[in-house]
């Protein structure tokens, strides 16, 4: 073969793998963001696929719970946002026959549930905590929530808020927690009640509850959601 | 798969040089898309690391190693993540078709390391490390060289594989536990990713000792005077 016809042939050969030049799109500013959010999206969507409802996290020996002061205390602001019991309701809306203020009381009512189970934090650490409560489907069926909306939108006394689609919502071991180590939960683990969600990841666990509300349009998806962080975020 | 060769005649001076056709198109693509894949897998993984740089409990937390943020990639916990949870189905989707391209194509004779193999390793060894004559190579990659990739694949493999045990620990609740709970498949991931760039460490290293010829056969595919004979 001739030298130059073999330049031409090797010219050609590194020209095909051009294309692989789109991926500098990742580095110009105004299309990063865009691209990461439909990266970060698309996990999400696969996350929900791979979800199944009647899938049990691991649930653990009372031998492997983490101590209770090694239990980690994770706020974004304060420890004890200084919740009234005395006056505190669980404050339900949207898509339910029977909206309007729920007290402790009531709650504990319902069939109460205790599992021992792992708590991931997104930053990477994990503990075995014992937790107490209601069934977060048995309360939904309570007020009589549409469970074909889409989504549970929740407030925190401290202004923390988060939301939940209503797979895992009605997940059987998504509990309206109030009780932890079988003593009644603390003010800074989010007295009187949070969110137990073992398919989840930490943050989306929502401590010192007020609202909660059934929708099928989010408004704010949640603290860190709302600043980058994963929408989904199943386990 | 036979290996095309032609010889390539300088039309000044009529001189004749041997070249191989040893990278097909699919490989070098995937060779270098996985290059900026694993780059960007690595860095936001070490700036996700460095939200909790320890493998102990939070309480009292005790750190691994401080890992410098200019070596990271995302900025922050949540910028690092966009970055993993995005090219992961990069560095995944490239994995499936080099590895679907390398079994039906019967290419992965090039790079698997077999039996055959074995009774090569020891010549290669003497001749890197302890100036013993060089062995007379047959085929693009000598014994060394496909343990290398052979290894490093199977890292690749094990990177995906721990990976999907640390984001999904309850869906794969099996395949955690098969690690030793999220936990560990939490230091297993980091293992294997200090394994991968142990390898990218070497690989470079003998890129660099092997030249503009050699290096460019992994861009146009093509490869002029082969240090090996073609049977």
């Amino acid at each position: 073969m001739d030298s130059r016809k073999f330049r031409a042939m090797n010219r050609r050969e590194l020209l095909k793998l051009t294309p692989l030049l789109a991926l500098g799109a990742f580095a110009i500013p105004k299309l990063q963001t865009p691209l990461l959010k439909a990266g970060l999206g698309f996990s999400d969507w696969a996350s929900a696929r791979l979800f199944r409802g009647s899938h049990l996290a691991p649930t653990f020996a009372d031998s492997e719970l983490t101590p209770f002061n090694k239990f980690p205390i994770n706020d974004y602001d304060v420890d004890d946002p200084q919740v009234d019991f005395d006056r505190w309701t669980l404050t339900v809306s949207g898509a339910v026959q029977k909206p309007g203020d729920y007290t402790l009381a009531q709650i504990s009512q319902l069939p109460k549930i205790t599992q021992n189970t792992k708590h991931i934090c997104v930053e990477g650490w994990d503990v075995i905590g014992r937790f107490g409560g209601a069934r977060l489907s048995d309360f939904l069926r309570m007020v009589g929530a549409d469970t074909t909306a889409r989504f549970l939108y929740v407030e925190c006394a401290d202004d923390y808020y988060e939301s939940l689609d209503m797979a895992t919502a009605l997940h059987p071991q998504s509990l309206l927690c109030y009780e932890m180590y079988g003593q009644p939960l603390t003010r800074e683990h989010g007295a009187p009640l949070r969110l137990t969600l073992p398919t989840k990841i930490g943050y989306k666990q929502a401590k010192y509850l007020t609202d909660l509300k059934v929708t099928n349009v989010l408004e704010r998806v949640g603290y860190w959601e709302d600043q980058g962080y994963s929408s989904f975020y199943g386990l | 798969m036979a290996t095309a060769t032609v010889t390539v005649e300088d039309a000044k001076t009529g001189e004749v040089t041997e070249a191989v056709y040893e990278h097909p198109f699919i490989v070098r693509f995937c060779h270098w898309l996985n290059v900026v894949a694993l780059f960007v897998m690595v860095g936001s993984g070490l700036q996700i690391f460095r939200a909790f740089p320890s493998f102990g409990a939070k309480i009292p937390q005790k750190d691994l190693l401080n890992w410098p943020k200019a070596f990271a990639l995302g900025g922050w916990l949540g910028g690092a993540l966009q970055w993993h949870l995005t090219f992961m189905w990069i560095y995944i989707g490239t994995g499936l078709v080099y590895l679907g391209y390398q079994t039906f194509s019967g290419n992965y004779k090039q790079v698997l390391f077999v039996r055959r193999d074995l009774p090569g390793v020891w010549p290669m060894l003497r001749h890197y490390f302890f100036f013993g004559p060089k062995p007379p190579m047959k085929e693009a990659y000598n014994p060394l060289q496909k343990h290398a990739y052979t290894t490093v694949i199977g890292l690749g493999v094990l990177s995906v594989v721990t990976g999907l045990a640390v984001w999904k620990p309850v869906q794969f609740s099996w395949l955690a536990w098969m690690m030793g709970g999220f936990h560990y498949a939490r230091v297993w991931h980091f293992a294997i990713m200090w394994a991968i760039l142990a390898f990218v460490f070497g690989h470079l290293v003998m890129v660099a000792l092997h030249g503009w010829n050699n290096f460019v056969s992994m861009l146009t595919g093509w490869k002029k005077n082969p240090e090996y004979t073609v049977e």
